[in-house]
């Protein structure tokens, strides 16, 4: 059975090899090819699941060994996997909502003309994915970090005519190098303190090191974790991500890979468990991010950006509550899988509108929808009550926990992260009710679309998706699209409470990361009902405002908060000016040090050699007569010294 | 009264005469010099007996069958184990056949072929009155200019007696390394000397730069060998003896017998210092250290290019391999007091040719003054006095051999009107015109340089690798600087060959025979090779690397 573990990866590489190396003849099969050989995986995923299922919990651990990757003494790196609750939890997830964005991609993309390379990229993201979670050592994860790094990259700028694409993809890449530099400085702090990198040693020896390495470790892990998932402070560039096609924004930047960064985290428990400044610090990461990622999202018009705001914040939750350590990581991985179905939900439901709707991705030129894709709309809406924590849908059960276990968390810290938390949950209901208004009800905009609209000035950066000049004739996706929303659906609604009932989630994933249960100071139903109440709050909110009155189709001013929103919280000016401007200082002050200091030795020694080699070439006049002065005056210095030598 | 009494008068019935040993010769082990020495014999009665017209082609069919059966010898010597277990001394003590011998003579002998190649090259010059030129004069003893010269030319008289002087040469090199006592050491000297001298005289353009070349080398030369000979008569003095292996006895403290005429002078440590000082003279004058090393440039640049290439590259095996065989075999008690010495020398050596080259115009005196650098890198494998010290060294030697013969071929081809163009301005934009030959040429300076992947990066990391282990760390200090020191005039010319523009009367780059693409294709080959994979060869190297008492 262990065997079937590599054939997890291996399945999708093939196809990414098969697809990317084939060439134009596949162009007509190549989306199939991918289709079937993600779906395949996942199969694979499944029989390994069913097997690990009759396994006793304690023992459920499999592990393969492929080969020794670097066999040096004292630096061992193998290439193995390790399948846990925890990486087969992400291997169902992946290979599970992966397989349906592949079918649903065959819809999206079909007059694409790059589709079939288009599904290589996507079975490549998968193969790094899956080896991602399923290696068993920190060198092999980051090789399939660094792996959904470069599809991320590829699928981001996969529309590379278009600039903003191209640049997009830039940003994405650059920012996650300085995360992923924080990964591989942890490695190599790991490598000096515990001599290997695997996880089994480094995470059973995690206690016995000192508390400041383990902070140390934990902070330049939780920096590569902030890269990938886009938490505060390197969280610029997930809205900009957007530019991708929408199933890579469903798959990649929504489900799958910006989770990577919590799975990192509840992976390392062990280290964040030994380092309570580093789990603070993920704390109020966390919860920072949470409020950013809402702010912007209430604020953006761009139907996708607002998604990827939201993407920000729920992962926010999640980071917080990998950092409230024992009594987190179990709800951080369940939020995270039921964010994944009902997230991607949300995406494709919004790749379906675009689908519809010409392209356009304004959510003020939308309106009134419901009519036109009614299995969009119910999608759609069944995954906006799932994660506005509507009671009964999976949201509700995961979110709420989190926010109990923030709050139990204890102290003065408690009270602020669960009240953040508590806030936050207000917002999401507040702009994904907003969304859900905008597009699905009130006035359809899209027809009342004044014919003088190029004068107007255009608020939103999707500008730059004023292709579609024609009026939209909406219109419902095709099946191969809606049946994948209607599974993800499905999952949204029903996941939460199936993993709650009975503590599913919690006796599954126990033997892994470890569980405590927390006890808030006050009732989990105080709690809960507290929960709900903010979110009838903020969806009460959400109506006042775009429900009651009309959406006017060109955005209003704004107060300076909403402006400051829309500029994603001014976080590219603060780049721009700290780190832009910063760096051009510093290289400016670096290159005027290369040219006068470094420069001037250089070329001073360069110039002095010249001159001595210039002054003693005139010992070499031609004269015989000279050269044996020379080597009888070398011969009596040599008979001198050797003489010398001995008298001394 | 018979006859025989009346001859009894005037003479008496001798003792008889206690029977004369003959001298032991193991002709087996000697082969591979008496073959050489051999054939240059046959090519002396060649020039006196086989017409003038086909004595070109009977004397390099001797000198390249003579040099491969010499090698065959070598190697078959090699694999019966006679650079290991059955390493001895043979010839009466006068000889030592063990590792460092069979590797050396070995590289000499393929750098002696090669040699043979590139002296054979009749395609470089335009045919004079119908006949095919080497670059060797017409006639050696004409006049430069003179009207005997011109009818030497028309005559299409050629001087194929380099064939024999450097199979003479090649014969004094295979016994110099070998030599085990200091008279045969001498004697070899002298052997591969004298042929050098007249070698170096005998150019077929700018005649007088090569006679001057020539006779400074043998004034130079001469009173080197004048030092030579005097320290080792003092060494004699000291030890009553000749012999490396009872020098050696005697530098330990252990004296096997007083000689009775030497009895004030033996064990006089002031003689053995002396002496040793003025062998060791002698041989840095051959290897080109500083301060012995004034003639190189002169001489690399009058000599005919081929002699220079063989020189350059042969010459420096020898001189290294005796100078190893004297350090290591005589004088190891004494390395205390030769070490500092020679740390001095190798460090005036490295930073004197690199720096001087910096400003050097002309392509062969820049080479000339790359081998004194290069005589500095080896002096550090030298010092360190370790296995690993002769191993590197051998290696060193190897590789820079087969770099310098092929660089030096590479500049036979570069002609203007006036023979070869070695001003340095010539050879700017060659690579937009010549990339092949302008490639090649890279490679080699690529590997004088020392720039990995190439034979000089593999023997320069074993020579400094053995000198760290040793404990001479400032050595590799002074030695990665000269390096840094002499990659800017190597590369310097590269960013000539390819980055300039041609100059529109710039010269042309001939096509030559066979011959001297062997030599190059050889020399590209083994740096490649070297650089690419040289564990073997290190290995092989590391099997030779010890002498025989």
């Amino acid at each position: 059975m262990e065997n079937l573990i590599a054939l997890l990866v291996a399945a999708p590489l093939l196809g990414a090899a098969v697809l990317l190396c084939g060439g134009r003849r596949l162009d007509a099969v190549g989306h199939w090819i991918g289709t079937v050989l993600a779906a395949l995986s996942f199969v694979f995923g499944a029989v390994l699941f069913a097997d690990m299922l009759g396994k006793d919990p304690e023992h459920r651990e499999m592990s393969q060994h492929l080969f020794s990757w670097i066999p040096v003494e004292g630096f061992q790196a193998d290439v193995a996997f390790q399948l846990d609750q925890l990486s087969m939890t992400f291997v169902l997830l992946i290979s599970g909502v992966g397989s349906l964005i592949h079918v649903y991609s065959i819809g999206y993309m079909e007059h694409d003309e790059r589709r079939r390379r288009f599904f290589g990229y996507l079975n490549l993201f998968l193969a790094a994915m899956l080896l991602l979670v399923l290696a068993d050592n920190y060198l092999l994860l980051y090789v399939g970090w660094e792996g959904v790094g470069l599809a991320s990259y590829l699928l981001i700028g996969f529309w590379q005519h278009k600039p903003s694409a191209a640049t997009a993809a830039k940003k994405a890449f650059l920012v996650n190098r300085v995360g992923d530099v924080g990964l591989s400085i942890a490695i190599m702090l790991m490598f000096t303190t515990f001599g290997t990198f695997a996880f089994g040693p480094v995470l059973a020896s995690a206690g016995d090191s000192g508390e400041g390495t383990l902070t140390a470790i934990g902070l330049m892990l939780l920096l590569a974790a902030c890269g990938k998932s886009a938490q505060v402070p390197l969280q610029s560039w997930l809205g900009d991500a957007m530019e991708g096609p929408t199933p890579v924004s469903a798959l990649i930047h929504a489900a799958t890979m910006v989770t990577a960064g919590v799975y990192l985290i509840v992976r390392s428990a062990a280290i964040f468990n030994g380092a309570p400044d580093a789990q603070l610090v993920t704390t109020v990461v966390g919860a920072v991010t949470l409020l950013f990622g809402a702010i912007v999202g209430c604020a953006k018009d761009d139907i996708k950006k607002a998604l990827a705001g939201s993407t920000m914040s729920q992962i926010g939750y999640m980071v917080l509550a990998a950092g409230l350590g024992p009594i987190g990581y179990v709800f951080a991985i369940m939020h995270l899988v039921t964010h994944g179905f009902f997230k991607a939900g949300l995406f494709l439901g919004a790749g379906s509108v675009m689908h519809g709707m010409n392209d356009e991705v304004d959510m003020r030129k939308y309106g009134g929808l419901r009519k036109y894709m009614p299995v969009t709309f119910v999608t759609f809406g069944l995954g906006y009550l799932a994660i506005i924590g509507f009671p009964g849908l999976s949201g509700f059960f995961s979110k709420d926990m989190i926010i109990e276990a923030a709050f139990a968390k204890g102290g003065t810290e408690g009270w602020i992260l669960g009240g953040v938390a508590l806030l936050g949950a207000a917002i999401t209901a507040f702009y994904m009710t907003r969304v859900m208004l905008m597009t699905f009800f009130g006035e359809e905009r899209w027809k009342s679309r004044p014919t003088a609209s190029p004068e107007e000035p255009s608020a939103e950066p999707a500008a730059e998706h004023h292709g579609a000049h024609a009026e939209p004739h909406p219109h419902e996706s095709p099946k191969v699209m809606t049946i994948p929303m209607i599974v993800l659906a499905v999952g949204s609604v029903f996941g939460g409470a199936f993993f709650s009932i009975g503590d599913r989630f919690v006796h599954w994933l126990e033997p892994v990361t470890g569980h405590t249960h927390g006890h808030p100071p006050v009732s989990a139903l105080t709690v809960t009902v507290a929960t709900v109440t903010v979110m009838v709050l903020g969806v009460g909110l959400a109506y006042l405002q775009y429900g009651r009155r009309p959406v006017p189709v060109v955005a209003p001013r704004g107060s300076l908060l909403t402006r400051a929103a829309r500029r994603d919280l001014l976080q590219d000016d603060f780049n721009h000016v700290v780190l832009v401007r910063g760096g051009e200082h510093l290289t400016r002050s670096l290159v005027y040090v290369d040219h006068t200091l470094v420069d001037g030795v250089v070329n001073g020694t360069a110039a002095s050699m010249g001159g001595l080699s210039g002054r003693l070439r005139r010992l070499q006049n031609g004269f015989a007569r000279s050269y044996a002065v020379s080597m009888f005056g070398g011969a009596a210095v040599l008979i001198a010294a050797t003489l010398l030598m001995r008298a001394v | 009264m018979s006859a025989s009494a009346v001859h009894s008068l005037w003479t008496t019935a001798a003792e008889p005469i206690s029977k004369i040993d003959p001298p032991k010769i193991e002709y087996g082990q000697l082969s591979p010099t008496l073959i050489v020495i051999g054939a240059a014999i046959v090519g002396v009665l060649i020039e006196a007996f086989v017409p003038r017209k086909s004595r070109y082609y009977t004397q390099v069919f001797v000198s390249v069958v003579a040099l491969v059966a010499s090698f065959a010898a070598v190697i078959g010597l090699a694999a019966g184990g006679y650079g290991t277990t059955k390493a001895g001394i043979a010839a009466m003590g006068a000889i030592a056949v063990d590792g460092p011998s069979l590797f050396l003579q070995g590289t000499i002998l393929l750098a002696g072929l090669l040699g043979v190649f590139t002296f054979a090259e009749r395609r470089l010059d335009p045919a004079a009155h119908g006949n095919r030129v080497d670059s060797f004069a017409a006639q050696a003893a004409s006049v430069p200019g003179s009207d005997s010269e011109k009818a030497a030319v028309k005559a299409g008289f050629t001087t194929t007696e380099v064939f024999p002087l450097l199979l003479f040469a090649i014969g004094g090199m295979l016994i110099f390394p070998s030599a085990n006592d200091l008279l045969t050491l001498f004697i070899a000297l002298e052997v591969f000397s004298l042929p050098l001298y007249l070698l170096c005289a005998v150019a077929r353009r700018k005649r007088l730069m090569s006679q001057e070349a020539a006779v400074k080398y043998f004034l130079l030369g001469a009173f080197a060998s004048a030092f030579t000979l005097f320290g080792i008569a003092l060494l004699y003095g000291y030890a009553g003896s000749v012999s490396y292996a009872t020098i050696a006895q005697v530098v330990d403290g252990t004296v096997p017998q007083i000689t009775p005429a030497l009895a004030d002078t033996m064990g006089n440590d002031a003689l053995l210092l002396v002496g040793a000082a003025m062998v060791v003279m002698g041989l840095l004058f051959k290897v080109g250290a500083v301060p012995f090393h004034m003639w190189t440039p002169d001489v690399y640049q009058g000599a005919p290019t081929p002699v220079t290439g063989f020189m350059a590259a042969a010459t420096k095996v020898a001189a290294f391999g005796a100078l190893l065989r004297l350090l290591y075999v005589v004088l190891p008690g004494l390395r205390w007091d030769w070490r500092p010495v020679m740390w001095a020398v190798a460090i005036v050596t490295m930073l004197g040719g690199a720096i001087v080259a910096i400003t050097q115009t002309d392509i062969k005196r820049l080479l000339a003054y790359s081998s004194i650098a290069h005589a500095g890198f080896i002096l550090a494998g030298v010092i360190a006095t370790s296995p690993d010290g002769v191993s590197s060294v051998l290696f060193y030697l190897g590789a820079y051999s087969f770099v310098t013969i092929g660089a030096f071929a590479v500049v036979t081809l570069v002609r203007d009107a006036g023979g070869e163009a070695t001003h340095l301005s010539k050879w700017a934009g060659l690579g937009r015109r010549s990339p092949l030959v302008a490639a090649v040429f890279a490679v080699f300076l690529l590997a004088f340089a020392g720039i990995p992947l190439t034979s000089g990066f593999a023997g320069k990391f074993a020579v400094f690798k053995a000198a760290a282990e040793a404990g001479a760390g400032a050595i590799v200090v002074v030695g990665v600087i000269s390096s840094a020191i002499a990659a800017f005039f190597y590369i310097r010319v590269i960013v000539l060959m390819f980055f300039s523009e041609p100059r529109p009367e710039g010269p042309t780059v001939a096509v030559p025979s066979l011959l001297t693409m062997t030599a190059i294709g050889v020399g590209v080959a083994v740096t490649l090779v070297l650089g690419v994979a040289p564990q073997y060869f290190l290995d092989l190297a590391g099997q030779a690397g010890v002498f025989v008492r």
